[in-house]
């Protein structure tokens, strides 16, 4: 990647303690548009956490995040979010009694700021409607638009999960393992739609994933974190080749391939 | 039209429909289907809890936010109109700015607590409430010389709303029409547009954001809502509706105590109602508070006549002595939750 590119996001020296355990230990870390960055590391290694520190839900110990410049490090989520950070969950975290369609309506609503209308009817907002059908066109769930998140299955959750990122037209994508629990038949489709949305080279991803081949095929870049700490970063070839992190750091799928 | 008023948020049932459509046609012509001094007490009381349990549900049902001080909100509502009243004299002025006053004294209070507590977790709302609640109900009896303490204060309002106006001097419709009746329909339109007006917010935008909360706090606030000033605006509309709904009570009854607006056993009464009706559907206020406040007025009656008409069987008129009647009500409550476990809304729209 051309470090002539601003970066989008950037952490210095991110550290988050709970109690004594450093779950993140001083990351450093520059993301820029156009490039898929995966980030690995054995379970338990901080990489949630990570996701957590920089979309806001715990608040770091020490160290900054930057979105675009901007220090955002003392911003709530809903701020971070305005300003362009899109997060997807390692577990499936949806409205589960609201049908999908209203899953993703909320999150335009969100969007184009029109939360705080009190006095106008929500189902009369045809344009968020039409919004939120064309986005699940995009994911193809329209057949289930009416269904409640709890009557679908752990495959389609997943869908709506990455339709709800694809809602927020963030900016930053973060994707924490995506493929989660999915069937090998289910999987292709949501790694097709986080190709689609690197095509585009204003948009940088952040993804968490441990299938060795997805990383392969997507990712321009790998970051290793263990025990909190980065221990690697560069193209995934040369992270790949390295035995240092073959043999201490990652997983055992990793070491399969 | 009827979509337009409804908010497009129709009952979504037949039943459901006929009740609603039952209950609105009793209430509108309350004065007229049931003469008598003691049903048209019971049709305004229905038209003030349907208001002051469907302000519950907005805070309960769509936003998820627990709260025991809305007792206390519709009292401030009530001694709003009382005080005013008695300090500037009987005039529509007076009973509009105590409304007022209270309102504004509800929404304070409740921004203040809100802020304070929403911020850390849901449930110290809930725990602040109480505290607050308590306080304000013991201060209301200690300050005696401003509120009438226990005794409470009556309320004279104009005289057009009294039983001693006669505005026409021929029956209506067999009815000998008094100022009585004229404050029964400010109570009832009052109590309609308030209605409405809620419903109206919890079919907006907002209320769609309101009922996300109430599912996953924690994702509304990741898609980009500011979920503690969304929390803040629900509990502030929903203490100013209680709050103007304890006015309207006040001009109702011409007397305002601790008993009959700050009591516990009210706050009881809401959640019942709340739970009966069916949380987070607005329908559920109309249909828990109609049942209930009839159960409430004349399960003891029923249950006396009941007895005398059993009373040749052994066991039987004890268990429907009227003193039972609180017995009965609470079998009636767990029944209903029993087996409507929504609410009778959520039953009869089919939701499980
Ligand atoms: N809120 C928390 N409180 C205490 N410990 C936590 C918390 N969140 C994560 N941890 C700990 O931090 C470490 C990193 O966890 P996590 O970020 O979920 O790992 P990964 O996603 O890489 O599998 C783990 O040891 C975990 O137990
Ligand atoms: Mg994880």
């Amino acid at each position: 990647m051309p470090d002539t590119i601003a970066p989008s996001l950037e952490t210095h020296d991110l550290t988050v303690r709970f109690g004594g355990h450093v779950a993140v230990d001083a990351v450093s870390c520059t993301f820029r548009p156009g490039e898929l960055t995966a980030i690995v590391g054995p379970n338990g290694a901080g990489k949630t956490t990570y996701f957590n520190l920089i979309s806001g839900q715990i608040p770091a110990s020490a160290g900054r995040v930057m979105l675009e410049g901007k220090d955002i490090t003392r911003l709530s989520v809903a701020a971070r979010t305005a300003l362009g950070l899109g997060r997807a969950f390692q577990l499936t975290n949806l409205f589960p009694r609201l049908s999908v369609l209203e899953n993703i309506r909320l999150v335009i609503q969100a969007r184009t700021r029109r939360g705080f209308r009190l006095w106008s009817m929500a189902a009369s907002q045809h344009d968020l409607l039409q919004a939120a059908d064309a986005v699940l066109e995009r994911v193809r769930l329209t057949h289930l638009a009416h269904l409640p998140i709890t009557a679908l299955p752990h495959g389609d959750q997943r869908k709506v999960e990455v339709a709800v990122l694809i809602a927020m037209e963030p900016r930053v994508f973060m994707f924490d393992e995506p493929t989660a629990g999915m069937s090998i038949d289910e999987a292709p489709v949501i790694l097709d739609l986080i190709a689609g949305i690197k095509r585009d080279p204003a948009v940088t991803v952040l993804l968490v994933e441990h299938k060795m081949d997805v990383i392969r095929s997507l990712s321009d870049r790998i970051i290793v974190l263990h025990n909190g700490a980065l221990v690697a970063d560069g193209p995934p070839a040369e992270v790949m080749a390295s035995s240092v992190v073959q043999e201490a750091y990652l997983g055992k799928e990793l070491i399969d391939v | 039209m009827v979509r337009l008023f409804l908010s497009g948020d129709g009952p979504q049932s037949r039943i459901l429909g006929a009740i609603l459509l039952l209950i609105l046609f009793c209430l509108a012509f309350a004065p007229f289907l049931f003469p008598g001094t003691r049903s048209l007490e019971t049709a305004a009381r229905i038209c003030i809890f349907i208001v002051l349990v469907a302000s519950y549900d907005l805070l309960l049902g769509y936003a998820g936010i627990v709260s025991f001080a809305h007792t206390m909100f519709f009292g401030l509502g009530a001694y709003g109109v009382a005080i005013t009243t008695q300090r500037m004299g009987t005039s529509y002025e007076s009973l509009i700015l105590g409304t007022m006053a209270g309102a504004g004294i509800a929404a304070v209070l409740a921004l203040v607590i809100a802020l304070f507590s929403l911020r850390v977790r849901a449930i110290f709302f809930a725990m602040i409430t109480l505290a607050v609640a308590s306080a304000v109900a013991v201060l209301v009896s200690q300050l005696s010389a401003i509120t009438g303490g226990e005794d409470g204060m009556n309320i004279r309002i104009p005289r057009e709303l009294t039983p001693a106006f006669r505005p026409f001097d021929e029956p209506v419709l067999g009815v000998r029409f008094s100022g009585r009746h004229l404050n029964y329909y400010l109570v009832f339109f009052t109590c309609l547009i308030l209605f409405l007006g809620m419903l109206r917010i919890v079919n907006s935008p907002f209320g769609r954001v309101l009922q996300a909360i109430r599912e996953n706090a924690f994702r509304a606030e990741a898609i980009g809502y500011r979920v503690i000033w969304y929390r803040v605006t629900a509990t502030i509309l929903s203490a100013v509706v209680a709050a103007l709904a304890g006015s309207v009570f006040a001009v109702w009854l011409r007397y305002v105590g601790p008993a009959t607006t700050l009591g516990v056993e009210i706050m009881l009464d809401i959640l019942l109602i709340v739970v009966i009706g069916g949380m987070g559907t607005m329908y559920g206020a109309v249909v828990g508070t109609a049942i209930f406040v009839l159960a409430q007025n004349y399960l003891k009656d029923w249950m006396g006549g009941a007895s005398d008409a059993v009373g040749f069987m052994p066991l039987l008129p004890d268990l429907l002595s009227p003193d039972r009647w609180l017995m009965w009500l609470g079998i009636l409550f767990i029944l209903s939750v029993y087996f409507f476990p929504t609410g009778i809304v959520g039953r009869l729209r089919g939701v499980t």
